[in-house]
């Protein structure tokens, strides 16, 4: 029977973690949007969301019902299946990339040993970029299938604005990949966990991935396909009810994922900083390890918010010239330096 | 011209300098001010269960007072619609009849009272107009409504409650 042979333990393994790390990233999706405000509230001297339940934190239950109570609209003159597709393409590639993540380190549980990586390939990086790039299909679709002038112009923006910045990202990242030689992001955690980690070798690639992750995620001071004040509401301008707040939820779970991208690549993945994980039991070294990594992600996601309620948006122009004339010319300084510190080394040091 | 505070200042129009241009070390500037704020104290109260005072002089809803005696002050001599610059107020007077000294003070009395709401400009002009001491402007404000006619007030919303007959009613008004 060749169905048998079949590793099924390991099956539903995975189907186990592919559903806890589904509903992680929702969860904490939700309660991005609650932090969100709680933040903004707080920059701004007032106190936030408190109203429902203890400190408001039933809030996100409550914008998830009003955003399901909605009345549905699709526009008579919209292309109907696109405009459908279009927000479902959003929440989707934000979803796919967590499968390459390191989320913590390996279990040992009923006599196997459990990695918390989805899909542990070679190409982890390579996968991840190309994820991303689809994201922009998302509001490509939404925008154009509108059918609207301002949803158009805004998506158009936000096109031309994820692929400006894709460069520079990746760029950034041959950087990176040089030192570490391999695209798979657990041997990068691992190299992470050996030698320091990562930001302190590349310095100038991390402030310009960190940039370029803002300009991807569409968040301040690169909004510009949502851009209320300009273009009505940017590309979901004519969503309502639930198709909103799929666009808006893939914009928090893109958050979460480039938070966990940031980590990973540059501050370690699940390394605890000054401790020997092999010291520990490997259970709970891994449990450690989960919790690090959560909480550098919920750094990073701070950060997303504090530089959002800090300051205001590129003009178009601004954000262009940013892109390509800074940026790419920066990561490309960055990029040479490091191939001839590289080479240096494995020259040992001699020109 | 004479400037009229020291806060004036001039723009600054100087081309901008290399750290200015990199503009990151601002941005971290204006976030540090940002963190600051995030542990400010709240400018916000918790607004239904606490309240902020008004001033002594705050002029809000009206109330007709009542004498020692808890009978109505309010005689209707109209001067209260007369002074009103809004024409909010209007009224009918009415004879006390015997066996009624117990509830008005005056021999006449006013049968109806309303003040429209949405009209008044809570000026204050009425309380000064009042010979009999009979209308007060209280330290609460008119709650919302749904309707116009909500607005009006007649003498059931505006007549303080008896001390003698309803004591609690009155504790409780007095509490706003």
């Amino acid at each position: 029977m060749f169905v048998l042979a079949l590793d099924w333990p390991m099956v539903l393994e995975k189907t186990i973690l592919i559903s806890v790390v589904i509903a992680v990233s929702l969860l904490i999706a939700m309660y991005e949007t609650y932090a969100e405000r709680k933040v903004a509230a707080f920059m701004q001297d007032r106190r936030g969301p408190n109203r429902a339940g203890p400190f408001g934190l039933f809030q996100p239950l409550a914008d998830g019902l009003k955003l399901f109570m909605k009345e549905e609209i699709i526009p008579n003159s919209s292309n109907k299946l696109l405009f459908i597709a279009g927000p479902g393409l959003a929440m989707l590639t934000a979803m796919m990339t967590s499968a390459v993540i390191p989320w913590g380190g390996t279990f040992h549980l009923f006599g196997r040993s459990i990695s918390l990586q989805i899909a542990d390939i070679n190409i982890g990086i390579l996968y991840i970029f190309a994820v991303v790039s689809l994201g922009v299909y998302g509001i490509m679709i939404g925008g154009w299938a509108s059918n609207n002038k301002f949803s158009l112009i805004a998506s158009i923006r936000g096109a031309s604005q994820m692929i400006s910045y894709e460069l520079a990202m990746g760029l950034s990242l041959i950087a990176l990949l040089m030192l570490t030689g391999s695209l798979r992001l657990s041997v990068i955690v691992e190299q992470q966990m050996q030698g320091g980690w990562y930001v302190l070798y590349q310095p100038l690639g991390f402030l310009i991935f960190i940039i370029c992750a803002f300009a991807e995620c569409n968040r301040t001071p690169f909004d510009l396909p949502e851009a209320e004040n300009e273009l009505n509401f940017g590309y979901h301008q004519e969503y309502s009810s639930m198709k909103l707040g799929f666009y808006l939820f893939a914009e928090y779970i893109n958050m979460f994922i480039s938070s966990a991208v940031m980590a990973t690549l540059y501050f370690g993945g699940y390394d605890i900083p000054f401790v020997n994980e092999a010291s520990l039991s490997p259970n709970l070294a891994g449990i450690l390890g989960v919790a690090a990594l959560l909480f550098k992600i919920g750094f990073f996601i701070f950060v997303f918010m504090w530089v959002r309620w800090t300051i205001p948006r590129f003009r178009y122009d601004q954000l262009m010239r940013l892109g390509w004339k800074k940026m790419i010319p920066l990561a490309l300084v960055n990029m040479l330096v490091t191939a001839v510190i590289v080479l240096l080394k494995q020259n040992n040091w001699h020109f | 011209m004479q400037a009229l505070t020291n806060k004036a200042k001039l723009v600054d129009r100087r081309p901008m300098t290399m750290v200015e241009r990199i503009y990151l070390w601002n941005i971290l500037k204006g976030m540090l001010i940002t963190l600051r704020h995030l542990f400010k104290r709240k400018a916000t109260i918790s607004y239904p269960e606490q309240t902020r005072t008004f001033s002594p002089v705050f002029r809000g809803l009206h109330v007709l007072n009542r004498d020692e005696e808890g009978r109505e002050r309010c005689t209707a001599c109209g001067l209260c619609a007369l002074a009103c610059p809004a024409e909010a107020i209007t009224m009918e007077a009415a004879e006390r009849q015997k066996g009624e000294e117990h509830l008005y003070r005056e021999e006449k009395y006013a049968a109806k009272y309303e003040i429209n709401m949405l009209r008044c400009i809570f000026c204050g002009l009425c309380e000064d107009a009042c010979p009999k001491d009979a209308i007060y402007l209280s330290e609460t404000f008119a709650p919302s409504n749904y309707s116009r006619e909500g607005f009006i007030y007649t003498k059931n919303e505006l007549l303080i409650p008896d001390l003698k007959t309803e004591p609690e009613k009155l504790a409780q008004a007095k509490g706003n």
